[in-house]
């Protein structure tokens, strides 16, 4: 298939491989910013791929990870509501709040639905005028377009029984809190394809200038992370720090202009807390005031300040590339899918996730 | 007096989820805990799909399966081709050669009676292609909105007509895995169809009965050890199963696993694996290594497309499904949860 097998060939990735162990002769350690990578990663082996000075840590970047247990939970309060038509993508479903997730409350009664794009429920709130429709926005700027645009056109059109639950987040912010933390191990990022195609990476580059590190936007597929891996070891050795961008076929500087635009248009930057990590300053997007009708934690009356989270859990220091998903004493024992204790196991693409579904750890 | 229930599963799960019908972990774990200890026998045991019966000097194979599929039509079949093939084919999976089934119909309150025609039609032709008979049966009706339309049981029994021991147990080290065909088809198919999504070319389910590749196998005398159709959980979870069931260690390519192009582009759209999706015209056999190309000749005889391959071996050593992933590495193959849910981003 086009686009996929070129990308998947282990001969061209056997390639990038010994090129990278050819012109690495030192350790240094990178982080993959976002939870498709990560996934990549484990699932195809690619680190096991790469010389042993190389550590490939994995990054904040799973948007269903770290949503915060608190969203979770007035969630679950919303889509148990009467008359409320609780949308969602899959991934979501599955995601434990204090208590319950939206699968046990669907199982309860609640009128939950899995949609593939958020204009699906807004199509169902015009199906269903007598009831409250509720999505569940989820995501970093990859779906911020989509989701800009289906409250844009609530609003234009006048769908009055249609609300979003926020909990949109910022790829650059997350990486300078990584980059500030006393800890920091991270000495080169790949960052997130898919994000850059939408923002561009001009937001990126005073991130390398302020900690003098490379960054490579790169894509997904096996062979252009071996090829990010590359361009950003070589950038190391060298002793260089630039943005280099190994995604040329989606990515371009200024990205989707349009579709910033409508982010804009919609959304402003807010504080944001991410599940593991704790508050990061404008690090997510909430409604402009234009949209604010459109806001379900304003339009129901939810209370609910119970969120807890179990302690020894070490998401937190993992989506920091502090520590690795098997060094958590919790890991296979006490937290796995069926029963997540933290960030990093609660969605697929979560690096504990991923080390779960397709390692054998000792 | 009522002694307290002591059920892992209702204290961890106090309502059934979906996932629990997902053919995952959830589901395994229902069976293990509640069904098995409950109805405890060797022949439940066996964990196959279906029972193996002695009665005096007859060998049966005995099953049975519910159809609750949305939509109740789809590109490839509908809910009654799926009901006897389904059936059909697990009877199949034991070697056996199908001869009656029954079925119990619950239809909802407002269905609509032309729908039902067609469905019972495709259930007659199914039968008739299959060559078994639909001996008895029984109807309800329920409320509407307490149905979703049609749910089809249907009961099956075979006569196994040779002395192999088809089942997890006869697994041997250095068997080849066979897989009679591209995957992933039905389920795509039938997600594509409920979910409105739509593809370039419109995918297919590969609902199919199998009673004819597999006695065809039995009489040119190919040493089958095990069958298994790839159905819910799709093909990772039937070798798990497997694996768990011989206590062997399975090795796989995932090189060699064919998979349409229009079904991995939906796959990659969505965030999907094919190896677990559901399968209804698909198996795996595990057979002697000096049959595979004999066996790949008898599948590939029968099945349109003619894509029947090794896809692995049985390891001497060592347990659970490995696969060799397209850059050359191993990894685990693990089961999920329950069904695959499709991703954000």
């Amino acid at each position: 298939m086009k686009f996929i097998d070129e990308y998947r060939d282990g001969e061209a990735a056997q390639k990038y491989a010994q090129a990278i162990a050819n012109i690495t002769d030192q350790p240094w350690t990178i982080m993959e910013v976002c939870g498709g990578q990560t996934h990549a990663i484990v699932k195809f082996g690619i680190d096991e791929l790469l010389p042993s000075e190389i550590t490939l840590v994995h990054g904040p970047g799973c948007p269903v990870c770290v949503t915060p247990i608190e969203l979770i939970d007035k969630s679950l309060e919303i889509a148990s509501l009467p008359d409320v038509i609780f949308c969602s993508f899959g991934d979501m479903l599955r995601v434990p709040g204090t208590y319950k997730d939206l699968l046990s409350v669907k199982a309860k009664g609640a009128d939950i639905r899995m949609v593939y794009s958020p204009m699906d429920a807004l199509e169902m709130a015009k199906k269903y005028p007598q009831k409250e429709v509720v999505f569940f926005a989820v995501g970093f700027e990859t779906t911020a377009p989509a989701n800009a645009m289906t409250v844009h056109q609530a609003y234009k059109q006048k769908i009055e029984n249609f609300s979003v639950l926020v909990s949109h987040v910022l790829v650059p912010p997350a990486m300078k809190d990584v980059l500030c933390s006393p800890n920091n191990q991270v000495q080169g990022f790949l960052a997130a394809g898919h994000v850059c195609t939408i923002m561009g990476y001009r937001e990126y580059e005073p991130l390398v200038e302020e900690y003098k590190i490379p960054i490579v936007v790169t894509g997904f597929e096996p062979v252009d992370i071996l090829q990010g891996i590359y361009m950003c070891i070589k950038q190391l050795q060298e002793k260089r720090y630039e943005l280099e961008n190994q995604y040329t076929r989606f990515v371009h500087r200024e990205g989707n202009t349009l579709a910033q635009n409508l982010i804009k248009e919609v959304f402003q930057v807010v504080p944001r807390k991410w599940r593991g990590m704790g508050e990061i300053p404008q690090s997510g997007l909430n409604l402009q005031d234009k949209y604010a009708q459109f806001d379900a934690l304003k339009r129901f009356d939810i209370n609910c300040n119970y969120a807890q989270e179990e302690t020894k859990c070490i998401s937190g220091l993992i989506l920091k590339g502090v520590q690795k998903p098997d060094q958590c004493p919790l890991f296979k024992n006490h937290c796995t899918p069926e029963h997540p204790l933290g960030a990093t196991m609660v969605s697929s693409e979560g690096a504990c996730a991923a080390y779960y579904q397709y390692r054998k750890t000792t | 007096m009522n002694k307290p229930d002591s059920c892992p599963i209702s204290k961890e799960y106090p309502q059934i989820l979906v996932a629990h019908g997902g053919g995952g972990k959830l589901m395994h774990e229902l069976i293990e805990k509640m069904f098995i200890p409950t109805f405890q026998n060797p022949l439940l045991e066996s964990r196959h799909d279906g029972a193996i019966l002695e009665l005096g000097n007859t060998k049966l194979a005995f099953t049975t399966d519910s159809y609750v599929v949305d939509p109740l039509f789809f590109p490839g079949g509908n809910i009654g081709t799926l009901a006897i093939n389904g059936t059909v084919n697990d009877l199949a999976m034991c070697g056996a050669r199908p001869m009656y089934l029954s079925t119990g119909i619950i239809l909802e309150e407002g269905l609509e009676t032309n729908k039902l025609r067609s469905i019972i039609k495709s259930m007659g032709q199914a039968a008739e292609t299959a060559g078994v008979k639909l001996v008895t049966g029984d109807t309800k009706v329920v409320d509407r909105g307490k149905g979703d339309g049609v749910f089809i049981n249907t009961t099956g029994i075979g006569i196994i007509e040779h002395n192999l021991q088809i089942c997890p147990a006869s697994v041997r080290p250095g068997d080849a895995i066979i897989l009679s065909g591209d995957i992933g088809r039905h389920g795509v198919a039938i997600m594509a169809k409920r979910e409105g999504l739509s593809f370039e070319t419109t995918i297919e389910s590969d609902c199919t009965s199998l009673e004819k590749v597999v006695l065809e196998m039995l009489e040119a005398n190919i040493q089958i050890h095990c069958l298994r159709d790839l159905t819910r959980g799709g093909l990772a979870t039937s070798l798990i199963e497997i694996a768990e069931a011989a206590d062997v260690s399975i090795q796989i390519e995932e090189n060699a696993i064919p998979v349409l192009e229009e079904v991995q582009g939906a796959c990659e759209i969505l965030g999907l694996d094919p190896i677990y999706i559901a399968n209804e015209g698909r198996f795996v056999c595990f057979v002697p290594p000096s049959q595979i190309d004999q066996t790949l000749q008898i599948i590939d005889s029968h099945m349109l497309g003619g894509q029947a391959c090794v896809i692995g071996t049985v390891l001497e050593t060592g347990t659970g499904v490995k696969m060799k992933s397209c850059l050359g590495v191993n990894r685990i193959v693990n089961m999920l949860s329950g069904e695959q849910l499709p991703r954000i981003c």
